[in-house]
């Protein structure tokens, strides 16, 4: 399985129990509000408190959330495996665009091409300020820091195209630091690797 | 007699007139009318700045201005709402104005420096004014001021940090002020489980402010002192560390959350029960999950940070951290509802932004969770999905609360009455505007829409043109609030002491309040939501 399946199904777990909640939280508020409104019932009761009912409110909360986080944890330590012999690729943020750095030396702006099939680790830099590499499509993210590494990996099943976008507010431009990664066929990157530029 | 000795016609101390009895007073309730009137006007300012700025995201490209303007206005509206509005709001003035009261004390422990500590307040304002206009440029930053950006930024970042760092002084020393009175002039009778909800929440907010805010104010000077001196602490290339300055940032940033959300906690949790005429249910799980709320919110800082290059194992921690305190604030949303069954409850504009409240505050909290969950957090960190995230706590949580608040206390401290109906529609659009505003933006940053963007690709026209409609809507509801609550001022329909059968002690002196708060000894209740009294009183 994908890191990227792990971490929807994280998303999925942590927002179904979420609506849950809402709704049930909600629904409870409103039939509260009508059913006990003034003209209906005009003599209020007086109850305090109910430890068992507290206590109870208290643990089964701690243990959901308990639960979300080992949901997260797991789907996160997927995103942070880099399975062994992934190629990897230097990416260099700057100012505002993208540069990929294969091993070959080829340097290419706002186009990371990589290889169908094949686990990608990039690694991750910046040249001035921070930026963010995010590939939506792929749920990674990572900063770009100036003195430092950074690490992200993914691996793509399908030929296509996506967005990587600069999620870390870096300027007047930040908006328009986009780049595309292109997914094709070995032979095909193999041909654009050693492309002249 | 009683309208004779109002705070708003004798002054403290005693024999001042005109600008003097207001700008040299040491009175907890002027101070608390005076900071209302500051903070109003920049909320309504930031209110209108992210008006502007919807309204450019309507459309892709440039729509109403340029990417330059774009980014100071996220960066003023950001540092308005959260150091102008969202920290100073509910402490500043309902603290002031009801915590001396709802303890039984005649003031706070240091009148004069209170007067300061507002005094400090517009001093800050008028700083952030003076750095927009002066120097080279309206700074950019973003209001988290994230080095190295914030070291190289043309900006004017030095002057607008500085005017934080004056507010920081501001806050810490009215939350001096809170704890002091909290323990050095509570009434004799009154014993630490019979003190309000609101007045045990704004005490443990005072902690927060004076523990945590030290941290921003040395690191806004290191900045400077970055900026100015090159020292070498954040900048890489000379050894610095930008990863230090998150810790920081975050380190007061975060407890600075709950410094905004906890007393608006504090607001709900006095308004449920008087219209619900019922005891608060829970008081001492209320009590503990505020104090519990405050401590553990203090070491959850780095669950701003899943994506910033820090270690693997910090990110354990801190997101183990943050699952715990989602559970004090679960069990206050547990306790407000409960607190309604078998009640007797009357509608109202403050009991209806309080419901409000618990909706939009629940989506919040919610939302928080996949924020606070690190695989989910790579996905939506530093996208719209945050912003909405933090619009909910933020103005659907605290912003709904200190509407829901003015609502409450406004005949108390005007002595007049409002009228119902604009308030009712004005909150009506309000809610469903937020609704329809932070919804689509939810949706936007799960698709992968990152924020502080002023341009966005194709894909995220819809939601973005969406958006705005709800905001527009949203602006009309909140506005209308505020000017049906100011006209009520001309109206004088006078209020009486306990229009809405109140137990605390504000309700148990007249509308608006004498000088010295009480009259006679204040009675202290065994327990302060105590309707048995009000109960038969309505029954006769």
């Amino acid at each position: 399985m994908s890191p990227a399946h792990d971490v929807d199904l994280a998303f999925w777990y942590i927002l179904g129990i979420s609506l849950l909640l809402l709704f049930g939280i909600t629904t409870v508020m409103v039939i509260f509000v009508v059913r006990y409104r003034r003209s209906r019932h005009p003599v209020p009761e007086d109850i305090r408190d109910n430890l068992a009912l507290e206590i109870v409110w208290t643990v089964i909360p701690t243990l959901i959330a308990l639960s979300m986080f080992y949901m997260g944890w797991k789907s996160y330590i997927g995103l942070r495996t880099v399975p062994e012999g992934a190629m990897e690729v230097e990416v260099t943020a700057q100012m505002f665009s993208w540069i990929f750095t294969y091993d070959n030396g080829r340097e290419s702006e706002n186009e990371l091409v990589v290889p169908l099939g094949e686990a990608v680790k990039l690694n991750v830099t910046s040249v001035d300020v921070l930026h963010s590499l995010y590939i939506p499509a792929f749920r990674i993210k990572i900063d770009a820091v100036r003195g430092m590494t950074t690490y992200a990996w993914f691996r793509a099943d399908e030929a296509g195209e996506y967005d990587i976008q600069c999620t870390e507010y870096c300027g007047t431009d930040h908006s328009a630091m986009i780049a595309r990664l292109k997914i094709v066929p070995e032979q095909q990157y193999l041909t654009w690797l050693e492309a002249e530029e | 007699m009683t309208t004779a000795q109002s705070y708003l016609e004798h002054s403290s101390p005693p024999g001042r007139r005109g600008w003097k009895a207001w700008l040299l007073t040491h009175d907890h309730k002027r101070l608390g009318l005076m900071y209302l009137w500051a903070i109003l006007f920049w909320f309504v300012l930031a209110v209108l700045l992210g008006l502007l700025m919807r309204t450019e995201l309507m459309g892709a490209g440039r729509t109403i201005m340029g990417a330059e303007t774009y980014s100071s206005m996220f960066t003023l509206h950001g540092v308005i709402m959260i150091f102008f509005f969202g920290i100073p709001a509910i402490p500043a003035i309902f603290g002031n104005f009801f915590l001396p009261i709802q303890l039984g004390a005649d003031d706070v422990f240091f009148p004069r420096l209170n007067l300061l500590s507002w005094y400090l307040f517009m001093f800050g304002g008028g700083f952030a004014i003076f750095s927009l206009f002066f120097g080279d440029g309206f700074p950019d930053t973003g209001w988290t001021f994230y080095v190295p950006f914030s070291i190289s930024s043309a900006g004017n970042v030095s002057l607008t940090v500085t005017a934080a760092f004056i507010l920081g002084m501001s806050s810490m020393l009215t939350g001096l002020n809170f704890v002091t009175t909290f323990h050095r002039l509570r009434h004799k009778g009154m014993g630490l489980m019979k003190i309000p909800l609101f007045t045990w929440s704004l005490y443990a907010t005072a902690w927060v402010q004076i523990l945590a805010t030290p941290v921003i104010a040395i690191t806004f000077v290191l900045v400077v002192l970055e900026r100015l001196l090159a020292i070498g602490l954040f900048e890489p290339d000379r050894g610095g560390d930008p990863l230090l300055y998150q810790h920081l940032f975050w380190m007061y940033s975060h407890p600075a959350v709950y410094i905004i959300i906890l007393p608006a906690m504090g607001v709900i949790s006095e308004i449920i029960p008087v219209f619900s005429r019922k005891a608060i249910f829970g008081y001492k799980g209320i009590v503990y999950s505020s104090l519990a709320i405050a401590i553990a919110g203090s070491l959850v800082w780095a669950h701003h940070m899943y994506t910033s290059g820090m270690s693997d194992v910090s990110v354990f921690v801190f997101s183990l951290l943050t699952f715990l305190v989602a559970v004090p604030s679960a069990v206050k949303v547990f306790s407000w509802v409960s607190t309604m069954y078998r009640g007797s409850i009357a509608m109202s504009p403050p009991f209806f932004l309080s419901l409000c409240f618990i909706y939009l505050f629940t989506v919040g909290g919610l939302t928080g969770l996949v924020l606070g969950a690190a695989g989910t957090d790579i996905h939506v960190h530093d996208t719209h999905f945050v912003v909405a995230h933090f619009h909910f706590v933020m103005l659907g949580g605290t912003g709904f609360a200190f509407f829901a608040a003015l609502h409450y206390w406004w005949p108390k401290m005007f002595g007049v009455l409002y009228r119902n109906r604009p308030a009712y529609v004005g909150a009506v659009a309000a809610a469903v505007g937020f609704v329809f505003h932070f919804v689509p933006m939810l949706i936007l940053g799960m698709q992968g829409m990152p924020r502080r963007y002023y341009d966005y690709l194709p894909q995220y026209e819809t939601g973005n043109f969406l958006a705005g409609f709800g905001a527009y809507l949203l602006v009309f509801g909140l506005l209308l609030m505020l000017l049906n609550l100011v006209l009520s001022l001309r109206g004088r329909r006078t209020a009486p002491a306990n229009p809405w059968g109140g137990t605390t002690l504000e309700w148990t002196v007249p509308s608006p309040p004498p000088v010295e708060n009480f009259t006679a000894t204040p009675e202290i209740k065994d327990f302060p939501y105590d309707f048995s009294e009000i109960v038969a009183n309505s029954k006769k």
